[in-house]
């Protein structure tokens, strides 16, 4: 049995998600006996693809080309499928990021595999893989099995751990990529950046404010604490519909999803679409002047209090206990 | 210019959901259903395109005779016809893309929308997948669009920005919000779509490719403590955050 991951990278710098996929991978093939082989595609990429082999990769297949520096789905998604053939991979493990959740399911269809998207956990029950994954935006949770030969998982970013790297380095083993007018019919021509520091997806603290800070100027106040505890800054929908936050922050069902292992909600009531987007972090911390707020009843630790007052507090705090002053 | 879009009757966002007693799938008992949000902006794109480069949208919409429900809307919102592809059993996505990719062969259009994800299965799947399955090229979470001379150009929202992409006609796209502002159905629209009449046929039938083993609740979070009620808590919230959750 082996397993194929695709190992993200843009700008030939990994994603985490890319280690948590290829150490999961590594975990399930412990438990199977199998092979774990990563596949990394991009413009110049020899030179990472070896590291995957610090987080259990045994081999580590390279697809480069100038034109695959961009993401390019129709040629990824080949490039995959095929990678999985040669190897005899019946299991394809893909970060559920932007990239992977636009790959997956052409991947799927090329390998005529069931999906399971976006999953929370994958266990090893009697020989198969049972996944785990949120549907009703986190109200329900699921378990199924995929039953065809090919099976495809995307796994939600910042869910699995990726851990350190062993040091290990993996053998590289290039393959032709190949590319045909059809791979390049929709391509990725530039990326945008976003003004924003560190982007709500990616970031391990997130601090959220809501439609209680009254006003866009507030929001300074919110990026202090931020910046203080190295996080992202993070808005509730009502905030970004106000025009006070732009919408790439916002968190939620119509947002990003996202599962930082802080997240800190400031005058946000904790509607069910918020909740939807944040409730699968790992500590929630709830700062809201009403203590019937439901964002109460998913916090791990809340001060029932002003905003205007704790805020402010709450960063000296922080700044004093890492040294910052 | 030939415009689809594939629709999904959804629970309301804002709906709390139980689970059936067969703890598989969830009790549909007093729930309201609506267009799946995506979706709306999906359709209201298509609107847009019709409106600027002429031709005519379907909305198509698979599943049982309650999506007739939505695709009601999508005429009042101003959709051309509307196409039930009728199906009483639960699908996954694969299974759901073979069928919509089967019709859209049929009717081949320009343009076929999705929206990025349903809001009940989440998956996120069945639009890129029928682009596969037609051979097409295609462009998901999209947050602008346009199209000159059988060329898109569209810009995507990944992780701390927007990807730009170029993609040539015919193709999917999947709508993310922030694409554009949906219309409301006029009063001359809604009393119009009364007397237009929805295609019904059969779905294709195809076998899924997952089985699902189980829904349930997730667990309920074990007691939040609240810390205090002003700014004298801040220290003991630092203090719990560094040293019982290890944190910061
Ligand atoms: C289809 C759909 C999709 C949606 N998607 C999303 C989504 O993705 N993300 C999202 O966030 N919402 C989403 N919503 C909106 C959601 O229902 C709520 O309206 C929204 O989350 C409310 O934002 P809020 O908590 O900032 O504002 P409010 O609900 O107005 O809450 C403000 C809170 O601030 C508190 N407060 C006021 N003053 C202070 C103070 N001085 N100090 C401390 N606390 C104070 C109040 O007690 C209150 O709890 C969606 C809605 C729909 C219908
Ligand atoms: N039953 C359905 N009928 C029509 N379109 C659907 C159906 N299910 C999903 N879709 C479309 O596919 C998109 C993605 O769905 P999903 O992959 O299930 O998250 C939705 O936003 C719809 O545009």
């Amino acid at each position: 049995m082996k397993i194929l991951v695709f190992a993200e990278q843009r700008e030939n710098k990994f994603k985490k998600p890319a280690f948590e996929a290829v150490k999961t991978a590594r975990s399930i093939a412990d438990q199977l006996n199998g092979e774990v082989i990563a596949l990394v595609v991009g413009g110049d990429v020899q030179s990472i693809a070896p590291s995957l082999g610090g987080y259990g990769a045994q081999k580590v297949l390279i697809a480069e080309d100038p034109r695959l520096a961009h993401y390019a789905s129709r040629a990824y998604a080949r490039l995959v499928a095929d990678a999985a053939e040669a190897h005899q991979a019946t299991i394809v493990l893909i970060p559920a990021t932007a990239m992977g959740k636009d790959l997956a399911p052409r991947v799927a269809v090329r390998l005529d595999a069931g999906l399971a998207s976006d999953c929370t956990a994958l266990n090893v029950e009697g020989g198969e893989i049972v996944a785990t994954r949120p549907v009703y935006a986190g109200k329900a949770l699921t378990q199924l099995k995929v039953n065809s030969a090919s099976k495809v998982f995307t796994l939600r970013p910042n869910v699995f751990a990726a851990g350190e790297s062993s040091g290990a380095v993996a053998p590289v083993e290039r393959m032709s990529a190949d590319l045909t007018e059809q791979d390049l019919s929709c391509v990725a021509t530039e990326i945008k950046q976003s003004s924003a520091r560190l982007d709500v997806s990616e970031a391990d603290i997130i601090v959220t404010g809501g439609r209680g800070l009254k006003g866009p100027e507030h929001f300074a106040m919110i990026e202090q604490l931020a910046e203080a505890l190295g996080a992202a800054v993070g808005a509730s929908r009502a905030v970004v519909d106000a025009g006070w936050r732009p919408h790439d922050e916002q968190v939620g069902q119509t947002g990003k999803t996202v599962s930082p292992s802080l997240y800190v909600a400031v005058a946000v009531s904790g509607a069910i679409q918020h909740l939807a987007g944040m409730s699968s972090s790992k500590y929630i911390v709830a700062i809201n002047k009403d203590k019937d707020a439901p964002i109460f009843q998913v916090a791990n630790y809340g001060i029932v209090g002003d905003a205007f007052e704790i805020i402010p507090a709450l960063t000296a705090e922080v700044k004093k206990m890492l040294g910052k002053n | 210019m030939k415009l689809a879009v594939c629709i999904n009757h959804v629970p309301d966002t804002a709906t709390k959901i139980n689970i059936a007693a067969d703890g598989k799938a969830i009790d549909r008992t007093g729930v309201t259903y609506i267009i799946g949000p995506y979706d709306e902006f999906a359709l209201e794109e298509c609107l847009r395109l019709k409106e600027k480069n002429g031709g005519d949208v379907t909305a198509i919409s698979l599943g049982g005779d309650t999506h007739k429900e939505t695709l009601r809307k999508a005429l009042a919102m101003g959709a051309d016809k509307a196409v039930l592809l009728k199906d009483d059993n639960a699908r996954d996505s694969f299974a759901v893309a073979r069928a919509l990719a089967d019709y859209l062969k049929e009717i081949s259009p320009d343009v076929v929308f999705f929206g990025k994800q349903s809001v009940d299965y989440d998956d996120g799947a069945v639009g890129v997948m029928v682009a596969e399955m037609l051979g097409m090229p295609s462009v998901s979470v999209c947050v602008k669009l346009e199209i000159v001379n059988g060329k898109a150009t569209a810009e995507r929202e990944i992780e701390g920005g927007r990807e730009v992409v170029e993609a040539t006609l015919p193709a999917v796209f999947t709508a993310q919000k922030g694409l554009n502002e949906p219309r409301y159905p006029s009063l001359k629209g809604i009393m119009g779509a009364k007397s237009k009449p929805i295609e019904e046929r059969p779905a294709s039938v195809v076998a899924g490719k997952t089985e699902l083993i189980k829904m349930e609740k997730p667990p309920a979070k074990a007691g939040g403590k609240i810390v205090g009620t002003d700014a004298g808590a801040v220290p003991e919230l630092v203090r719990l955050l560094h040293e019982e959750a290890k944190v910061i």
